[in-house]
């Protein structure tokens, strides 16, 4: 391993030491793929700006350091993760809390909710229900060759599986809360597993939040498969705080007249990198993917996004905002492809940007690959300040400056959120948006644990 | 009520208005006409306080205070209003919650109260049959999808909630057809009182055959070049705007 440079080795050191007893708690057939997946990792490694897909994200700061790494739970461990309490107190929602990527597996039976739907550990699902996990695990993505994710296949052992059968509709969402809580700095991944069967209904929300003041660095990775003409939606909250980084692949593979849509919602966090993959697997999938950010101080937020139209007559949209102060940096890489067969593909992409100050800096980069000639496909993307007719506009009628700049940040903010169709978090979102505006948005504001040393 | 005294102002450099004096008083409309370019719509900008153009030379006193020394929105608060030639789309920020918190500002102004969520329902829906605008506009961003002339329907919509001491059209008639014309004219005409005053500004003279002026100035070239009363108006329609020229 003499060619690896540091930080790689750093994390194939961490494998190398760690493999046997991740292989020992974990089921067989998730551990079939981790020898695939270091081989992988050791050819890319970690990520520099050299590849194209990260090229304005520089993760020295956060994997050039050691972490406490964190491998079998304890019962103890999961006291915590219960005494969490979602403030969204409308949200009537499944709620699940993960403590540092594990699902708090009291007695290996996975929870039954409505309609037939199962949910619980991806890896007790593994050994329990092991025909639908062998079905789809590994699937979505696909030989995505980002280091990053084959880290995650090769030293992941749980998450959230969730499998919602044929025909069921789950009028509630379920919320899956994602907490991280060490003494000491902490390196953590996830590996989630959601299976939509045909012409069902879900809604699924995920929010990231970090219990302690520590350094964090997680990488995790969901797969979602949405069967022929069903329904999914997923929103994702992040909400942790500077000294945490956050790195999330979503890989949803959609079949025929299926619809989606992808809502991720950046409120805080040191460093958050969000790769959302679509791939428009059938005639007729419509696929939404809307994002939204709001970064200060040295925070630096990457959205990346690709869609892949595989088949004829889908439609996808791409609708990125964010809004950057201080010495914030952000990048958006938002990739279509349509491949030769797919005609009749509808696919667009929007990426606005608002710089607060002269410091602030963004990168953004539409990449359209069409082989396809009946296309109708649309980018553009916006880097600028607030519009200065707009904010007269509102002057001239009485609305003082301070607060016509809070109502047009909070406007071109509600482009995004007005997407949530949960109608709570919704309003939710709109509020935390508002106090995140006005600088009154601490992370123990939205945080329920009572804990003594974060103030 | 308003009282200009030889108001100069450049944009970049460029010197558009060239001395403009001009009285209103309270319970007059006037009207302000001009060819293109002649600065009608960088008048209206200053008065607003826009910060587009410089203002040079003059003055300009607003119920006895100077002007220039208050913020947009204290013009605002303290009773002008301008409704746009070109109103502005707020994407994300909806009608309702524009117009409520601009009409809270000034009530606090005033050292009232915040009105409350169904009061203030309610005076929207009261303005909104005055203007004749679709209840489903009023649900939306702010003039967001608007079409013209809903987006000039909706200026005289904020005007009749926000009850201007001093209105200032900026041809707000362009682009619309007869029908909004009247419409746009009919709520002009009933939010006049006594203690109000407006200042509509038009390239054409159609619209004066709805909203009857008391004094008609001509504008051209930065100066006013000729002031009457409203039959000045027909003349112009009748010969022109090239028997101005001749007469400068």
């Amino acid at each position: 391993m003499n060619n690896l440079p540091e930080r790689a080795e750093r994390y194939y050191r961490l494998y190398e030491e760690n493999i046997k007893k991740i292989a020992e708690n974990s089921a067989p057939f998730i551990n079939s793929f981790r020898e695939d997946a270091i081989a992988g990792f050791l050819k890319t490694g970690i990520p520099t700006k050299k590849n194209e897909s990260y090229r304005y994200t520089n993760l020295d700061a956060f994997f050039n350091h050691d972490y406490n790494s964190y491998f079998i739970p304890g019962p103890s461990d999961f006291l915590k993760a219960e005494d969490f309490r979602c403030d969204v107190t409308d949200l009537d929602a499944y709620g699940v809390v993960l403590l540092n990527g594990f699902y708090p597996t009291i007695n290996g039976e996975l929870r039954e909710l409505p309609e037939g739907i199962r949910i619980g550990s991806l890896n007790e699902a593994a050994n329990r229900f092991g025909d639908k996990v062998e079905k789809h695990y590994g699937k979505c993505i696909n030989g995505n060759p980002d280091g990053l994710v084959c880290l995650n296949t090769a030293m992941a052992s749980d998450g959230v599986f969730i499998y919602v059968p044929e025909g069921a509709v789950l009028k509630r969402p379920v919320q899956v809360v994602n907490l991280v809580d060490s003494e000491t700095d902490m390196f953590s991944q996830h590996r989630n597993l959601i299976v939509v069967e045909d012409n069902a209904d879900f809604t699924i929300i995920i929010c990231d939040h970090a219990l302690s003041p520590v350094k964090f660095l997680t990488n995790a990775v969901t797969e979602v498969y949405v069967g022929e003409n069903a329904s999914f939606d997923i929103m994702r909250v992040q909400n942790e705080h500077n000294n945490a980084c956050k790195i999330t692949h979503t890989f949803i593979h959609q079949e025929r007249n299926s619809r989606v849509s992808s809502n991720n919602i950046t409120l805080h966090g040191g460093l958050v990198r969000n790769s959302t993959y679509h791939y428009l697997g059938g005639e007729g999938a419509e696929s939404n993917s809307y994002g939204l950010f709001l970064a200060d101080k040295w925070q630096h937020v990457d959205n990346y996004v690709s869609v892949d139209h595989a088949f004829p007559n889908c439609t996808s949209n791409q609708l990125f905002k964010g809004v950057l102060d201080e010495m914030a940096t952000g990048a958006f890489n938002g990739r279509i492809y349509v491949h030769k067969d797919a005609q009749g593909t509808v696919a667009y992409q929007k990426n606005n940007n608002i710089l607060l100050t002269d410091d602030a800096k963004m990168d953004t980069k539409p990449q359209l690959e069409i082989y396809a000639d009946d296309v109708k496909c649309s980018h553009g993307a916006t880097v600028g300040r607030l519009n200065d007719d707009a904010l007269f506009y509102m002057q001239s009628r009485g609305i003082n400056k301070r607060e016509a700049l809070l109502m047009l940040m909070f406007g071109f903010a509600h482009e995004v959120i007005r997407n949530i169709k949960v109608e709570a978090l919704q309003e939710r979102m709109d509020n935390l948006v508002m106090q995140r505006l006005r600088g009154e948005l601490s992370r123990c504001a939205s945080c329920m644990v009572k804990c003594d040393k974060l103030h | 009520m308003l009282i200009i005294k030889d108001l100069k102002a450049a944009i970049n450099g460029k010197q558009i208005l060239k001395g403009i004096s001009l009285e209103v008083k309270a319970g007059e409309i006037h009207a302000i006409m001009g060819p293109n370019g002649s600065g009608k719509s960088t008048l209206a900008g200053v008065l607003a306080g826009r910060e587009f153009a410089e203002v040079t030379e003059g003055t300009v006193t607003y119920l006895g205070k100077n002007l220039f020394d208050m913020a947009p929105e204290d013009r605002s608060k303290e009773g002008i209003f301008l409704g746009f030639q070109y109103p502005i789309e707020i994407p994300g920020v909806s009608m309702v919650n524009f117009m409520k918190t601009a009409y809270n500002e000034h009530r606090r102004h005033k050292g009232l109260e915040p009105i409350s969520a169904s009061d203030f329902l309610k005076l929207m829906r009261e303005k909104k049959e005055l203007v004749e605008i679709d209840s489903k506009l009023t649900n939306r961003s702010v003039n967001e999808g608007f079409s013209g002339g809903e987006k000039k329907k909706n200026e005289i919509f904020q005007m009749a909630i926000l009850e201007p001491r001093l209105a200032i059209l900026d041809e707000t008639d362009s682009g619309l057809d007869i029908d909004a014309l009247r419409i746009v004219a009919n709520g002009v005409n009933k939010l006049k009182r006594p203690d109000n005053a407006a200042i509509v500004i038009t390239h054409y003279q159609r619209l004066l055959d709805y909203i009857v002026p008391d004094v008609v100035h001509v504008l051209y070239d930065g100066r006013i070049v000729k002031t009457a009363g409203k039959e000045l108006a027909l003349e112009l329609e009748e010969k022109g705007y090239e028997w101005i020229k001749e007469h400068v």
